[in-house]
């Protein structure tokens, strides 16, 4: 089989700061990073390409530096590269995403399956993944925590609201990523980086993919960012130091105070 | 519009599952007629690729015609199999939503039912806001499937044309909006905190980068313009008992082979008294802090004195406190109570993302320096250990 893994580079969101007088993010130091549920998403294709033998290519879209995450993929296994890369991308929004990725699995070739991380940190959308599925006309199997390949069977766990659902499904199928409890992120070995470097690593510009550029970027994007602010601050904490009576005396009053038991 | 090109070999795979029959064989080629949807299901059986949509160009797109407020209605197991489904929570949050955007532009709101039998959901939608519902009842819409929900609900916003439609963040919301975005060529905000009306158009305020900001966002050239929204984060009106909507039904032909993803196994859990850990309106939590599954057993006592269900940190879930269904954070639950409660959790970010929209957040812990200080309104900093058995014993009493 033949799969492709979507993966974005983000910003480590928990390192994000906000200027507070202009409320705007300060991403100066802040470390780019492989998007953590597309990290699980890749290990977890790598887990079936070691079992079944399978074909691996890891594909990104973003600025030349992004780079970086393909390689990651590579050394940690994947067998080739691609980087969706050109100023007609910019400021895509998840359709234009979703139509630009699907266009760039297309030309990769017959593909059985795709992982995707449920969502990349920075956006919080999930809505990329479904969109890709729906541009190549593939089902998909959202929120999952484990995948398994047997024969032309996909059995996939996935999280449903309230408990879970083991699905079947047959490729070709979409699948996005939530983290497994027991997952350790793998990193890649000085070493294993300088052999990737040999794997096969292409850039594909709009053109190279087919994309029209109508579809593409902000004139492509049916949704426009009007404003981005600071959320509402919380003031600050009331605290109190006490164990014991002192501290089971204080919730109570703070319980009785916000109307949550009565005097 | 659709185009067959000369790729077609006339193998009629198209034809059943087409749900509209808009389908003819004419000399052995695929013919669309004007029941075509766009919706594009024959696009995905064609074994050939002969067939092909093309979407318009967003800005030559006439929006005049797009009038109406919708909500999805999503519909939850009850666990007792024999019961009827029920309509989730959130699908009233969305209609007191809706109900005051509609108003505002001076439009219907109408509710998106999809079920295999109707139990009177009219009565209970109209209460809290729907003057219509269009209803699709077909045995195939018996639980929900990504591509079966998608061609029935791409098909009725093709023929209604709403200028507005919302959906519940939750998983399965997020599973099919982002698919009948994608067909319809149309802007989608995910999970929405706050919807207004600005010069005639949704403003969707959200947050982004784990909540370190929040954007408006705006989806100017097309219709619907679709959201998600957080569930309790929209307040609910008070419903009009008596005040039911119009049933309008509406057709569907639907093939088995729509059902490419099969279910073979569901575990719904059903503890914590049937409420689910999203819609609780207290929370007691616990991490790290609380040291052992035996000590962390005190949650569940104190949250039942409280009527509230019991959360846990990724830590604790990890070290085995808890099942990972009261998980709160970026890889569980987002919570949003009117309390949360929180003993021994030190406060990830990660843990601090999935709870910190709640409205009083009160957090026990030894350290003073625990980052859950920062988000919480009341801090205690004292030994969870000595105080739970305390607090305990003084609710017992009450």
């Amino acid at each position: 089989m033949n799969i492709v893994v979507c993966v974005k580079q983000v910003p480590d969101s928990t390192e994000v700061k906000i200027n507070p007088e202009t409320g705007h993010l300060i991403r100066a130091g802040v470390p780019s990073i492989i998007n953590p549920y597309d990290h699980f998403a890749l290990q977890s294709a790598l887990e079936l390409k070691k079992k079944h033998n399978f074909k691996v290519t890891i594909v990104s879209m973003g600025p030349p530096q992004a780079k970086s995450v393909v390689q990651m993929g590579m050394a940690l296994g994947a067998d080739e590269g691609v980087l969706l890369s050109d100023m007609a991308f910019a400021g895509s929004d998840t359709w234009s995403t979703s139509y630009a990725l699907a266009k760039a699995v297309r030309k990769i070739g017959k593909i059985d399956l795709i992982f995707c991380g449920m969502q990349a940190i920075d956006g919080d959308t999930a809505q990329t993944g479904p969109g890709v599925a729906q541009q190549l006309g593939m089902p998909q199997v959202t929120f999952c925590e484990k995948v398994d390949v047997d024969g032309r069977r996909i059995i996939a766990h996935k999280q449903i609201d309230g408990g879970y659902e083991v699905v079947e499904a047959r490729p070709p199928v979409l699948l996005t990523m939530i983290m497994h409890k027991d997952y350790v992120p793998r990193y890649p070995s000085f070493l294993s980086i300088n052999a990737s470097l040999k794997k096969p690593f292409h850039i594909w510009s709009a053109s190279d993919i087919g994309a029209e550029a109508q579809f593409l970027g902000l004139k492509g994007s049916p949704t426009q960012v009007d404003r981005i602010y600071p959320p509402p601050q919380r003031e600050k904490a009331a605290m109190f130091t006490g164990s014991g009576n002192e501290g089971m005396a204080k919730i109570l009053e703070i319980m009785k105070a916000e109307h949550f038991l009565e005097d | 519009m659709i185009e067959v090109s000369k790729k077609c070999i006339g193998c009629t795979k198209c034809v059943p599952v087409c749900p509209f029959a808009a389908i003819n064989m004419i000399d052995k080629m695929a013919v669309m007629n004007e029941a075509c949807t766009l919706c594009g299901v024959c696009v995905q059986v064609c074994p050939v690729q002969a067939i092909t949509i093309t979407r318009e160009e967003a800005s030559a797109r006439d929006l005049s015609g797009f009038k109406g407020v919708w909500v999805y209605v999503e519909l939850t197991e009850t666990g007792d199999k024999t019961h009827a489904k029920k309509i989730k929570q959130v699908t009233f949050e969305l209609l007191s939503s809706a109900r005051r955007l509609a108003d505002e532009l001076g439009e219907d709101v109408c509710a998106v039912l999809l079920t295999d039998k109707n139990h009177n959901y009219e009565k209970e939608l109209g209460a809290y806001g729907a003057d219509k519902v269009y209803m699709v009842e077909h045995d195939e819409l018996f639980e929900y499937n990504t591509d079966i929900f998608t061609t029935v609900i791409v098909s009725l916003v093709t023929r209604h044309k709403p200028s507005i439609m919302l959906y519940g963040a939750t998983i399965q919301g997020r599973d099919l909006a982002p698919r009948v975005a994608s067909s319809l060529y149309v802007g989608l905000t995910a999970d929405c905190t706050a919807l207004a009306i600005k010069d005639g158009l949704l403003l969707q305020s959200r947050p982004a980068f784990g909540g370190n900001i929040m954007a408006d966002i705006l989806a100017p050239k097309s219709r619907p313009q679709m959201s998600t929204v957080r569930p309790n984060v929209m307040k609910m009106n008070e419903p009009v008992l008596g005040r039911s909507a119009l049933v309008v039904r509406e057709s569907a032909k639907l093939d088995k082979s729509l059902r490419r993803v099969k279910v073979l196994e569901r575990k719904i859990s059903h503890d914590g008294g049937g409420m689910k850990i999203e819609n609780a309106k207290i929370i007691v939590s616990g991490g790290r802090g609380m040291k052992s599954k035996e000590k962390f057993k005190q949650l569940d006592e104190l949250s039942k004195l409280l009527g509230g269900v019991v959360g846990a940190s990724r830590a604790a879930v990890d070290m085995g406190f808890k099942e990972k269904t009261h998980q709160v954070g970026q890889s569980g639950t987002t919570v949003s109570p009117k309390l949360y409660l929180s003993f021994g959790i030190s406060g990830a970010v990660q843990h601090i993302v999935g709870m910190k929209a709640s409205d009083v957040i009160v957090a026990v812990n030894k350290d003073a320096s625990a980052p859950i200080f920062n988000v919480a309104k009341y801090g205690i900093v004292g030994d969870v250990h000595e105080i739970l058995p305390k607090l305990i014993e003084a609710l017992k009493k009450n």
